[in-house]
């Protein structure tokens, strides 16, 4: 079967959705006002809130959530075969994700554009909103740990890679400066910018003087570099140490400065990105050589760790932050939220979507397929790399070599990821710091106090998972407990619209039914890894996995028992009712 | 959007407009926060800060005084907490 297939059943589904089912919603669920006067209307300050045309805000949206999580998260899920990977995409994307990210977006807009974090503070007590920080700082602390592996891995797999991720951060503080100082257009400049880091990435590749090996450099695979250790743990240390110094320049820099700058340039990298996979996919014409399911994946069941896995290709709790974050604070009018959140979930399914195609086209041959994914663990290592090599591959249809094409898409890989890191990080200074306030700990609240709190905490636990390669390789197997922490966000925001709806009046089935599956999946996904792979009576046992499974089953639980008893009490809240 | 006529021109309008989004508001924030120091020094005078140049800063008032609601809003008071200015 050939991988457009796929593509065009998941555009007809996406497409499906959209028109039919986020009708109904906007409709008969939510029922949207043209005439309601949004937050950007009411507290316009041409800062903040801007009423924003909606194929600006859906594009800023889409640029915002989509990363390279919905990348690895089914590259790695592939494990179990194609069909239950591309159904919970597809499935996911329209009867949760779209729903959450729509949900959360009217929930905040009919709420003077409050994050879900007051909203649960308001819906839920201010337990939950303390709560609700824990668990929000457990998902960033996973993001910080992971993306630094991911881009480490990437420096290290793919060396020719480094210099034009590194050549970035100049050209962006250049733009970032140029724009503030002359107000002139960025998209010029960014341009410019984009084709001198594709220039440096087609020359690194065919120059190997300019791929910045550190492998090589410490004497090659298998060579013993610093205090003993092996040549490629040495590189993930070294490599690890100079993210983390610069992730914290860069969260403390204002976001002008870099982060603005680079999200713009990397923008352009997603469209092109998206533009030459499909493309590439249409040109190629590649055949499907993964199994449909795979029935050699006995050592982990897809069901449920398959819904973790996948994580932000299907839903993410981090949607709902962007979409009561930023989002809710310039939609023009209420109706728009249907564009804007619906169709921005449904760009990231599309990026999942050829993810997949990318990985499961990319073997000659299915006994290829399960060579490489011979385990999770081992899907888990491999998943990240073999998308890049499968996105090559479709690349090639566009006439780019295939080396030069696995170049570029690890450079966007690294850029999206670095992106994801740098707000993550400062993201997490911001939640330090609330809780130093909170808890009256007057130290933490000092920026470079919490920052540094941030980074060596992320440093640490990037590092202290043990993979094949040695020390610092193993930050993948943090990737079920991100997949955790994300999926349960989305769940207590999707909780939140429910008690929303219940309290106005409305259906809410079409948001408790997915909040319940969601949650359901995810705790049973959690329990069934802490309990009986990691705790310390298993046979895989692992401390570190154990303590975190346990922190994040806790406060989960904790969260919903107390949301659960608000509803029982029917606590009457100071939430806006528009019914 | 949808009562221009499309064109190439305003496909790569609309792109920018997309992409430099964020970008316009964090700088928009930059410029009303040198702004707000600048009111601030204006107004130092009146709070009870000495102003060498408060003699000269007076020529400005005509133009700042539009801006002195939103600026009192935004550092934190409620009320005018000048007695000279009631806005509110």
């Amino acid at each position: 079967m050939s991988g457009i297939w796929l593509a065009l059943i998941g555009g007809l589904v996406f497409f499906l959705g959209y028109r039919y089912y986020s009708k109904f919603i906007a409709e008969k669920i939510y029922r949207l006002d043209p005439n309601y006067t949004t937050p950007a209307h009411q507290y316009k300050d041409g800062v903040d809130f801007v009423p924003t045309n909606k194929f600006v805000l859906w594009g800023h949206h889409f640029t915002s959530v989509a990363g390279a999580a919905p990348i690895v998260g089914p590259a790695i899920a592939v494990y179990w075969g194609w069909l239950p990977a591309i159904l919970w995409v597809l499935l996911g994307t329209v009867f949760a994700a779209g729903v959450h990210d729509f949900g959360t977006l009217v929930l905040s807009v009919r709420n003077k554009g409050q994050s879900v974090g007051t909203l649960a503070s308001k819906l839920i007590g201010q337990r939950a909103k303390i709560l609700f920080l824990f668990i929000i700082l457990l998902l960033v602390l996973m993001v910080n740990a992971v993306f630094a592996w991911v881009i480490a891995n990437l420096f290290i797999s793919f060396p020719a890679s480094v210099l034009s991720v590194f050549i970035q951060i100049p050209l962006a503080i250049w733009i970032g400066y140029s724009v503030y100082k002359r107000k002139g257009s960025m998209l010029l400049p960014s341009l410019v910018a984009l084709a001198v880091m594709y220039l440096a990435a087609i020359v690194a590749s065919y120059v190997p003087a300019l791929q910045i090996d550190l492998v090589k450099y410490f004497g090659g695979e298998g060579a013993t570099a610093l205090f003993g250790m092996s040549a490629t743990s040495a590189a993930f240390l070294v490599w690890i140490i100079v993210l983390m110094v610069y992730v914290y320049i860069a969260s403390t820099l204002p976001v002008w400065k870099l982060l603005q700058p680079r999200d713009y340039i990397n923008s352009h990298q997603l469209i092109v990105g998206l533009g030459i996979l499909y493309l590439g996919l249409l040109l190629t014409n590649p055949e499907i050589t993964a199994p449909v399911t795979n029935g050699q994946a006995n050592d982990v069941s897809w069901f449920p760790l398959l819904f973790i896995t996948i994580a932000c290709g299907a839903i993410s709790g981090f949607h709902g932050l962007v979409s009561s974050g930023t989002s809710s604070k310039q939609l023009d009018k209420e109706t728009d939220a249907r564009f804007v959140g619906y169709l921005g979930s449904v760009g990231e399914g599309a990026l999942a979507l050829i993810a997949i195609i990318a990985v499961v086209t990319f073997f000659p041959t299915a006994g290829e397929f399960t060579a490489t994914y011979s385990g999770f663990t081992a899907a888990s290592g491999a998943g990240l790399g073999v998308f890049i090599q499968g996105a090559a591959q479709l690349a090639t249809g566009l006439g780019i070599p295939a080396s030069v094409a696995a170049t570029i898409v690890s450079v966007i890989v690294v850029s999206f990821a670095a992106t994801t890191l740098d707000s993550s990080v400062r993201l997490m200074r911001y939640i330090i710091a609330e809780l130093g306030t909170e808890y009256n700990v007057k130290p933490i609240t000092k920026t470079h106090v919490a920052t540094t709190i941030a980074v060596v905490s992320s440093a640490a636990l990037t590092l202290i998972p043990q993979g094949p390669k040695g020390f610092g390789s193993g930050g993948y197997l943090l990737w079920p407990l991100f997949g955790t922490s994300n999926q349960l966000l989305a769940g207590i925001s999707l909780l939140l619209v429910s008690i929303w709806l219940k309290r106005n009046g409305r259906n809410y089935l079409p948001t408790i039914i997915p909040m319940v599956f969601v949650m359901f999946m995810t705790l049973w996904a959690m329990i069934s890894q802490v309990f009986t792979q990691w705790a310390p009576w298993t046979e895989t046992s692992d401390w570190l996995l154990f303590s975190f499974g346990a922190i994040i089953l806790i406060f989960t639980l904790w969260i919903l028992l107390t949301a659960f008893s608000a509803i029982a009490m029917n606590k009457k809240d100071s939430i806006e009712r528009s019914a | 959007m949808t009562d221009k006529k499309f064109s190439l021109k305003r496909l790569f309008e609309l792109y920018d407009e997309v992409l430099s989004l964020p970008h316009k508001n964090e700088v928009a924030r930059e410029l009303r926060d040198e702004d707000d120091l600048f009111l601030l020094l204006v107004y130092s005078d009146m709070l009870g800060i000495p102003n060498p140049a408060f003699y000269y800063t007076l020529e400005l008032y005509p133009y700042i005084i539009e801006k002195f609601h939103d600026w009192h809003l935004r550092m934190g008071m409620e009320k005018s907490p000048l007695d000279g200015i009631r806005c509110c």
